[in-house]
C-alpha cells in the first residue's frame, strides 16, 4: 500500500483499502478557522441540538479576519470566541497566526493521522505524514457532530525530485514549476506523494510549502513520508511523532503515475495572473511594474520564507514609491524573526508589517488591493480578484523573488541581487 | 428537472464564484456578485431551475462552500462539468446541489434547454435532441441530494425529525 492508503485503511478500521472504494473514516483531528468555522457551523449545530463530538480533537484558529477591520469582522471573531467557550475547545489560538502553520507548530500533527481542515490548503499537514485534506463548512459540521467522514480512496501520484536547490531557488519555485507542468488538475483530486533526494534535504517549512500547494495541483492531499527531520520538528513543537517509521509507502506500492522533476536548471519561477499554472522562469516574464509586494500567507511567510526575504533585503531599500507588506505566518515566527534581527532588516528596508494572520492573501483582511493594482506575492493563489478589487492582478513568486523585486521596483531575478 | 443552460469555460474558481471581498456580506448580497468578473449579467439574469455547465476543474480553489451556496441561492438546479474541484464537489452535495460529471459538454451550448434525471445521470439536450449520460452519482451523495443536503440528512439520522 501507499502511505495514503495505509493511513486511510487505519482510519477506516480496515487491513487494506483499494483506490476507488468509498469508505467511512474516523477523524483524528479537525482544524477549523474563523471564516469557515464557528460562524458557519453554529446555527446548524443549534438546529440539530448537538455539540462537538470530541473537543480535544478540534483545533480552532482565528486567522482570516484577524485582526478585524470593521464591525462585521469583529462580530465574526466575537462569535468564534463564544463558540470556543460553549463547546469547550481548549486548542483555540486566537490571532496567533495562520491555521496551517499554528497547528503543527503547537504540536498537534503527527504521522499517520487522518485529519481534516476547514480550508483548502489543509494538505499542508501532509508534510508531517498526515492524510489531511480541506473541506467546506457543512462537511465540517458533519464531522464535528459525528467524528467521521466518507472518502473515495484516492490513487497516489508519485512526484520525484532529484538534485539540490541552488542559491536563490526555493520550494515555492518547485511548487510553481509543478503547477506549470502538470496543471491545476494535475492532481485530479488524488493523493500526491513527493519523494526523492531534493525532498529529503528540505526542512519542514519548505516541505509544508510543497504540500500546501498540492491544493494548486487539484490534489486531495499532498504527502511526504516522515523521517528524522519530521520527528525532530514534532518533538521540538511539543508533540509526539509516535511510530513515524511505520508510515511510508511499501516498496511494491502501486502509483497511478510517477512524474520526474530535477532541480538542475530550476530557475526562480513567477506565475502570471490569474493562475498558478501560468508559471514560467523569471527571465521569461515581461517587464512588469508592481504596486504592492507582499510576503505573507501559510505558503510564503514561515520563518524560512522570512529568512529568504531578509537575505535579499539586508542593507537594501525598497524602490521609491513602492510598498512591501509583510505578514508573518504566526506569532512564534514573528518572535523568532525578531530575535534573529530579521524584522529590523525589513523595517530598515522600508517595509510595512502586518500582524500574524492571513492578511491580504484572500482579500478578507488588511492590506488588500485597489482597482487595477498589481501585486507580486509569496502566496499560493492568484485567481482574479483574490487579493482585493476585481480588476487587481496578482503575480506569484518565492519570498526571494518578491523581496528582490521590491528592491528593483519590478519583477526581477533574485539571484542577481543575492550575488551583489 | 428541466431548465436553461449557462455555459462557462475551464477552471471556474471559487474566487470568481464567491469573491473574498464580499464574503462577509449576507448570502443574497454575496450571490449578486457571483461570477461577475467573467459574466457580469449572470446573477441578474439567471432563473430558478437553470443549469450551470462548466469546463474542466469547475469550482477549483478555496474550501469556501459559499461558492456552491450562491449558485443554489440563485436557483441553479445542477452543475455539469467534465471534472470538478474536489472540495467544491463535496460542498455542492452537502448543500443539496447536484454536480454531474459529463465528458461530452461540447454537446451543450449556452442557453440550450436540458432535461436531467439525477438517478441515471441521463441528460437530454432538448435543443438538439441529443441524449447524453453523465457519470453515475454515488449512492451516498444521491441520498444527500434527496434529503436536501447534509443538515436535513443529519437531522433525520440523529432522529430530530422522528
Ligand atoms: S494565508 Fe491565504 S492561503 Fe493560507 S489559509 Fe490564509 S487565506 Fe488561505
Amino acid at each position: 500500500m501507499t502511505l495514503a492508503e495505509k493511513i486511510i485503511a487505519k482510519a477506516a478500521g480496515r487491513d487494506n483499502v483499494e483506490p476507488g472504494e468509498i469508505v467511512t473514516c474516523t477523524v483524528d483531528l479537525a482544524m477549523i478557522h474563523d471564516s469557515g468555522g464557528p460562524r458557519r457551523v453554529k446555527p446548524a449545530m443549534e438546529k440539530l441540538g448537538v455539540n462537538v463530538w470530541d473537543p480535544v480533537k478540534v483545533v480552532l484558529v482565528s486567522d482570516h479576519f484577524a485582526p478585524c477591520t470593521d464591525a462585521e469582522s469583529a462580530a465574526i471573531l466575537k462569535l468564534t470566541r463564544q463558540w470556543a467557550a460553549e463547546q469547550g475547545i481548549t486548542n483555540f489560538y486566537d490571532q496567533q497566526g495562520i491555521c496551517h502553520v499554528v497547528t503543527p507548530e503547537r504540536g498537534h500533527l503527527a504521522p499517520g493521522m487522518f485529519a481534516v481542515g476547514g480550508d483548502s490548503h489543509s494538505p499542508t499537514g501532509g508534510a508531517f505524514g498526515c492524510y489531511m485534506f480541506g473541506i467546506g463548512a457543512t462537511d465540517m459540521l458533519g464531522i464535528l457532530v459525528t467524528g467521521e467522514t466518507w472518502l473515495k480512496v484516492p490513487e497516489t501520484i508519485c512526484i520525484n525530485w532529484s538534485g539540490k536547490l541552488s542559491e536563490g531557488v526555493a520550494a515555492k519555485d518547485m511548487a510553481l514549476k509543478m503547477c506549470a507542468t502538470l496543471g491545476m488538475d494535475g492532481g485530479g483530486y488524488q493523493a500526491v506523494q513527493y519523494s526523492g533526494e531534493t525532498i529529503e534535504n528540505l526542512d519542514m517549512m519548505e516541505r509544508m510549502t510543497l504540500c500546501n500547494m498540492a491544493a494548486e495541483l487539484g490534489a486531495q492531499a499532498g504527502l511526504i513520508e516522515p523521517d528524522e527531520t519530521t520527528a525532530t520538528y514534532i518533538t521540538a513543537a511539543g508533540g509526539d511523532p509516535g511510530d513515524w517509521a511505520a508510515f511510508c509507502s511499501d516498496a511494491d506500492a502501486e502509483y497511478k503515475t510517477t512524474h520526474e522533476f530535477a532541480t538542475t536548471d530550476l530557475a526562480p519561477q513567477v506565475a502570471a495572473p490569474h493562475s498558478p499554472a501560468n508559471a514560467a522562469d523569471v527571465s521569461d516574464i515581461e517587464y512588469t511594474e508592481i504596486d504592492q509586494f507582499y510576503i505573507g500567507a501559510c505558503t510564503g511567510a514561515k520563518l524560512n520564507d522570512l529568512e529568504m526575504a531578509a537575505a535579499v533585503l539586508k542593507g537594501n531599500k525598497i524602490a521609491p514609491s513602492k510598498r512591501l507588506t509583510i505578514a508573518p505566518a504566526s506569532s512564534q515566527i514573528l518572535t523568532a524573526a525578531t530575535k534573529q534581527g530579521i524584522i529590523e532588516i525589513f523595517l530598515n528596508a522600508g517595509s510595512n508589517l502586518l500582524p500574524p494572520g492571513c492578511g491580504a492573501c484572500a482579500g478578507y483582511g488588511v492590506g488588500v488591493l485597489a482597482e487595477d493594482e498589481v501585486c507580486l506575492a509569496s502566496t499560493a493563489r492568484n485567481f482574479q480578484g483574490r487579493m482585493g478589487a476585481s480588476s487587481s492582478k496578482v503575480y506569484l513568486a518565492s519570498p526571494y523573488t518578491v523581496a528582490a523585486s521590491a528592491v528593483a521596483g519590478h519583477i526581477t531575478d533574485p539571484r542577481v541581487v543575492l550575488a551583489s | 428537472m428541466s431548465g436553461r443552460v449557462w455555459k462557462f469555460g475551464d477552471d471556474v474558481n471559487t474566487d470568481v464564484l464567491a469573491p473574498g471581498i464580499y464574503i462577509k456580506l449576507p448570502l443574497e448580497e454575496l450571490a449578486s456578485h457571483c461570477l461577475e468578473t467573467i459574466t457580469p449579467n449572470f446573477a441578474n439574469e439567471v432563473r430558478e431551475g437553470d443549469f450551470v455547465v462548466g469546463g474542466k476543474n469547475f469550482g477549483i480553489g478555496s474550501s469556501r462552500e459559499q461558492a456552491a451556496q450562491v449558485l443554489k441561492a440563485l436557483g441553479i438546479a445542477a452543475v455539469i462539468a467534465p471534472s470538478f474541484g474536489g472540495i467544491f464537489y463535496r460542498n455542492a452535495f452537502n448543500l443539496g446541489l447536484p454536480a454531474i460529471v459529463l465528458d461530452t459538454i461540447d454537446q451543450i451550448d449556452d442557453k440550450h434547454e436540458l432535461e436531467i434525471d439525477l438517478k441515471t445521470s441521463g441528460i437530454k439536450n432538448v435543443s438538439t435532441g441529443h441524449d447524453l449520460t453523465g457519470e453515475a452519482i454515488p449512492e451516498n451523495l444521491l441520498a444527500l441530494v434527496e434529503a436536501g443536503g447534509l443538515v436535513p440528512f443529519l437531522e433525520h439520522k440523529l432522529g430530530k425529525n422522528g
